[in-house]
């Protein structure tokens, strides 16, 4: 049994869940597994759709993850008509545009009844710090209820609706979200007999910290 | 007493004594967590009316590795995912870069992938059986049996890719080296002498009534709880749902295949423990066939480089039906070497889940028996 | 009959235990150390690199180009370039490890960094019995201890060394062959020349 395609998916969606906004976001790659960005507000309801419809009956939730993107400039160069002293000239204007970041959950939903799938859901946060908030889909799927945690320990999104939502992976005294690309390791070091690029920046440090470190007086800085 | 009556559920038990509950902090050393597992109990007497599972122990960030590492670099990290089945590991990653980069894979190399990951199939289940029994408090005997046929397996593992349990044998557009005729030869006269072990192996186990009362009615899973809490594999099958990848994906000559699912019932111990058992037999038939109909030629794409390899931009999910359940890969590529996003989807992990449901009302000693049913390694939970 | 399927089980116990002295099947461990069981061919533990010629220093054929070092997954390897060029086995001038340790501690076995190296210069050894007595040093591997020859290579992976070998053999004709084609073309641009360059015959394929 063939799925329907994702835009007939929206525009039922839409229909059934007033208010609801979803954009279809391609996938240029070989894979061709689009997916549907979904509003927050409305998510749980749109999830709640997507499971109980039956023509859809995406009853499973298979992965929950997140992603994180960074904040970035797109520099654009575009070639513009300006009068400069009285003359037409052509002149290289360079424009910046900025992407704040944001994280995201992305779900892949199957259907067990119809054995179709995978329907990919996601979400985006308004960014990446006190406003990393999505609400929970563990009530419509049970099987989101460690991943979502997962997401919060190593990406730190908090969901709202969550019912158990503490970190999973890392101990609970841990501070930061090691996922998140700007994680930066804390300061600790052992010695490395062969230390690399940033090992060895790190064995330098400490070599100049602590030179009775055990063997630290064989680390010599090469190119 | 006849056997029907011992059958029977123990009574529930209704009075306490000051109705006070004990809490119970069982694991991360405990011999029957099956690695570093632990489980935090609230106990009413001898019944569980709370259960919190604790992970991280052996966690070492597994998908941050992965995104510091080249696409190939991650290949031998798979194999510390779930290190009993590292041969479905591989397949899953490859699976997953297959689809990120559009990569076609040759004939025989799918042959060789679909004998490898059921000969995992089949030592995975068969040690998972014996563990089982383990945790029932049957040491050793059953253990060492299943052991002993798993060993077989592992050193044509080993005769293939140069290791018995980090095979790291598979690539992307197919597999590193190519099975000569003799590893064949071994291979098949290893797949006819296993139902021999396994009817043996059924003989000790499965009609035992020590084994039939503790594990008939004890950590009894819905089918509809099973679907919404994501279980796969073994754990949905038993409940009696009809759903497994190799069919419903089709994916790597599946279909080709004649092979059944079998279907549990009672969605019990005892029916993931048979839905195991019996999954062993249809393994040992696909074996057969796939060793017959195995055409020659190149197990490699050669169009793959292996150096400076990079994905177009992109995003796939490739899963397979592993052992333990659905085994994906995530995986967004930014267009560099390294990729983006890296994720696994584990089965254990995420079977564990409804470890909670399963374990209420039951004693200590069903917790054991039910976590051993679930089928875990903590090297794929904590990753 | 409550107790029939324990009874049964016993049965297969017993038939395990005395199966055990009599069939192959049923009894397959060996008493290490005393007994081992015989490596397979591919059987693959901790890279070595190879040297042709008789002299482990000068005919390694690593030629330091780093790419194992930037491959290896755990990072394991550690090359520092030379800075001068010496002629290697084949007589051309090239560049050297200066340092080339692995450790073992590091090492996960994987034989990316041996499918990866473009000179065949890097291979799996079979040595697994690795311990040491000390947590750092001692757990390097320095060049002098990683350089071992063609010849170890043929005595434990004898068909993977032939293929290798024969891949060389070819490569090397090639090239001679080019470079024969380029003299006799200057020769023939020079006229004067009165005999045809002789063509450098190719090594044999086998070892």
């Amino acid at each position: 049994m063939t799925m329907e395609s994702l835009e007939q998916i929206k525009t039922r969606v839409e229909a059934a869940v007033p208010g609801a906004k979803i954009d279809i976001i391609p996938n240029p790659g070989p894979a061709q597994q689009s997916s549907l960005l979904i509003d927050n507000e409305h998510a749980a309801a749109v999830a709640k759709f997507l499971r109980d419809d039956s023509a859809l009956r995406l009853d499973f939730c298979s992965n929950a993850t997140g992603v994180d993107w960074l904040d970035r400039t797109v520099k654009k160069t575009v070639k513009v008509k300006k009068i400069v002293d009285g003359e037409e000239k052509e002149i290289d204007e360079t424009t910046e545009e900025f992407f704040p970041g944001y994280l995201e959950a992305v779900y892949h939903l199957y259907s067990m009844t119809h054995k179709h799938g995978p329907v990919i859901i996601r979400m985006r946060t308004a960014d990446r710090a006190e406003n990393a908030r999505l609400p929970s889909l563990t009530p419509v799927y049970r099987s989101a209820e460690f991943q979502e945690r997962e997401i919060f320990d190593l990406y730190g999104v908090r969901f709202d609706g969550h019912p158990d939502l503490r970190r999973i992976l890392m101990w609970d005294e841990f501070v930061d979200y090691p996922m998140r690309k700007d994680y930066r390791e804390p300061d600790d070091y052992e010695y490395e007999p062969t230390p690399h690029d940033d090992v060895l920046e790190k064995a330098k440090m400490h070599y100049s910290a602590r030179p009775q470190l055990d063997g630290a007086e064989n680390i010599t800085a090469q190119s | 007493m006849n056997t029907t009556e011992m059958l029977q559920p123990p009574p529930a038990m209704t009075s306490r004594l000051d109705g006070e509950l004990m809490e119970v902090s069982m694991g991360p050393q405990h011999p029957s967590t099956h690695g570093v597992f632990r489980m935090n109990v609230a106990l009413d007497g001898e019944m569980v009316v709370k259960l919190k599972p604790v992970f991280g122990y052996l966690h070492r960030n597994h998908e941050k590795i992965g995104e510091n590492t080249s696409y190939l670099g991650s290949m031998p990290y798979t194999d510390r995912l779930d290190y009993f089945c590292s041969m479905t590991n591989n397949w899953a990653y490859a699976l997953s870069v297959e689809k990120l980069a559009g990569i076609e894979v040759p004939e025989r190399a799918e042959y060789l992938r679909v004998i490898l990951a059921e000969l995992t199939r089949l030592q995975n289940h068969a040690s998972l059986l014996g563990f089982l029994l383990s945790d029932m408090g049957a040491w050793g005997t059953p253990l060492m049996y299943a052991f002993r046929e798993r060993e077989k397996i592992l050193d044509l593992f080993e005769s293939l890719s140069g290791s018995r349990m980090m095979c790291d044998y598979m690539r992307f557009g197919g597999c590193r080296v190519d099975a000569g005729p003799d590893w064949m030869e071994r291979a098949k006269k290893i797949v006819d002498l296993f139902p021999k072990f396994l009817d043996e192996f059924e003989k000790l186990i499965l009609s035992n009534e020590i084994v039939i009362m503790r594990t008939q009615e004890v950590g009894k899973l819905s089918a509809e709880l099973a679907i919404n809490a994501g279980m796969t594999g073994p754990m949905l099958r038993a409940c009696g749902v009809n759903y497994d990848i190799r069919k419903v994906d089709g994916y790597g000559f599946y279909p080709r295949f004649k092979f059944r699912v079998p279907l549990g019932e009672h969605g019990d111990c005892y029916d993931r423990l048979m839905m195991r058992a019996l999954e062993m037999h249809e393994s040992v038939g696909i074996l057969k066939q796939a060793m017959e109909q195995i055409p020659a030629g190149p197990v490699m794409n050669p169009k793959v480089k292996i150096r400076a390899f990079r994905p177009p931009v992109g995003e796939a999910y490739g899963r397979i039906e592993g052992p333990k359940g659905e085994l994906g890969f995530y995986l967004i590529s930014d267009g560099g070497t390294n990729p983006y996003r890296y994720r696994v989807r584990p089965p254990s992990f995420i079977n564990l889940t409804v470890l909670e449901d399963l374990c209420l009302g039951h004693t200590v000693a069903d917790v054991m028996v039910i976590l051993g049913s679930v089928d875990i390694v903590l090297g794929e939970v904590d990753r | 009959m409550i107790g029939t399927g324990i009874l049964k089980g016993m049965a297969v116990t017993a038939r395990n235990f005395v199966g055990s002295y009599f069939e192959k099947d049923r009894l397959i461990t060996v008493q290490y150390p005393e007994e081992r069981s015989p490596l397979p061919e591919n059987y693959r533990n901790f890279p070595f690199l190879i040297y042709d010629t008789d002299d482990p220093e000068a005919g390694l054929r690593c030629v330091a180009c780093k790419i194992c070092e930037k491959e290896c997954p755990p990072q394991c390897i550690y090359i520092i370039k030379s800075e001068d060029k010496k002629p290697d086995y084949m007589g051309k001038p090239q560049f050297y490890a200066a340092v080339f340790d692995i450790d073992i501690s590091v090492c996960m076995s994987c034989q990316i960094c041996v499918e990866v190296c473009p000179f065949e210069a890097i291979k799996m050894d079979k040595v697994f019995e690795l311990s040491k007595r000390e947590r750092f040093d001692a757990l390097l591997q320095r060049k002098n201890e990683l350089a071992k020859s063609n010849e170890y290579y043929h005595s434990i992976h004898p068909i993977e060394a032939a293929e290798v070998d024969a891949k060389l053999a070819e490569a090397a004709a090639a090239a001679a062959k080019k470079k024969a084609a380029a003299a006799a073309a200057t020769a023939a641009g020079s006229t004067s020349a009165p005999g045809t360059v002789p063509v450098a015959p190719a090594p044999p394929t086998t070892p």
